[in-house]
């Protein structure tokens, strides 16, 4: 089995990536820069990860989450959200302050009606 | 009489990406031993899979010519972890940090404040050949 499964779905012109899994050094985080580079030369760029399936994150995958979101929304003119944190990873991300940088939600009719 | 000593493991793995699931399973289970709780257990895990991935990617550099040697030592309320690579030396001094300023939207960087952030003690030396151990420790 994959170490990260993601099923992708359409919500309007909104890709939502359903993820379970690991998002760790190696296939993890390959796995989640493809499918970002993959949606971007599909021309889809609002994005909105459902990350309520992913229990376990390293620095690695921290660093493929910027990496998304500066493709995405840095350089691509695109929109990414994270929606469902973990405890986990809410916990890295405010120790390493980027839930500031990110917009986050509970909710994935509250996401998605955050994009523009 | 409490009859526990310290109980140590050492690993030599290739320099693979795959060694670090190998490593982290092996101190899964001493830290269990070591009584650590769930929380410091997730924490070790953490650091060890930041301390092998530098180790694999960074002083290695993935060639697999080289290993990296993991010593785990578990005693009652305490596990000590020691990784070693092959690689030309290493200062953290010069790693930045990685909650300031430009560095938070760098996509790599956090390693080292995830190691520091989660163990008790972490410090750095150089090994015999010009390689590079991390030592990090966890109490319960």
């Amino acid at each position: 089995m994959a170490e990260l499964n993601m099923k992708e779905r359409q919500a309007g012109d909104v890709t939502v990536l359903d993820m379970d899994g690991k998002i760790t050094i190696g296939e993890g985080s390959v796995a989640l820069r493809s499918a970002i580079k993959r949606l971007l030369d599909e021309g889809k760029k609002k994005v909105l990860l459902n990350l309520s399936g992913v229990g376990y994150i390293d620095s690695s995958g921290i660093g493929e989450l910027v990496s998304s979101y500066t493709t995405i929304q840095v350089k691509g003119g695109g929109q990414l959200k994270l929606l469902n944190l973990t405890q986990k990873l809410q916990d890295l991300l405010t120790i390493t302050k980027l839930l500031t940088v990110f917009d986050v939600y509970e909710s994935e009719a509250d996401a998605l009606n955050g994009f523009q | 009489m409490p009859s526990v000593t310290a109980e140590t493991t050492r690993l030599v793995l290739p320099s693979r990406i795959e060694s670090v699931e190998q490593a982290a399973a092996v101190a899964e289970k001493m830290a269990e031993r070591s009584g650590l709780n769930p929380e410091a257990t997730y924490h070790v895990d953490m650091a060890l899979r930041e301390a092998l991935g530098n180790a694999v990617t960074h002083g290695n550099k993935k060639d697999e010519n080289k290993t990296v040697t993991v010593v785990i030592t578990s005693s009652p309320g305490t596990l000590e972890i020691e990784v070693s690579d092959q690689g030309t030396g290493f200062d953290p001094a010069t790693v930045p940090d990685p909650t300031v300023g430009e560095n938070i939207l760098k996509p790599s960087g956090r390693g080292i404040f995830f190691m520091r952030t989660f163990m008790d003690e972490v410090s750095w030396s150089n090994t015999a050949d010009g390689g590079t151990t991390v030592r990090l420790v966890k109490h319960s």
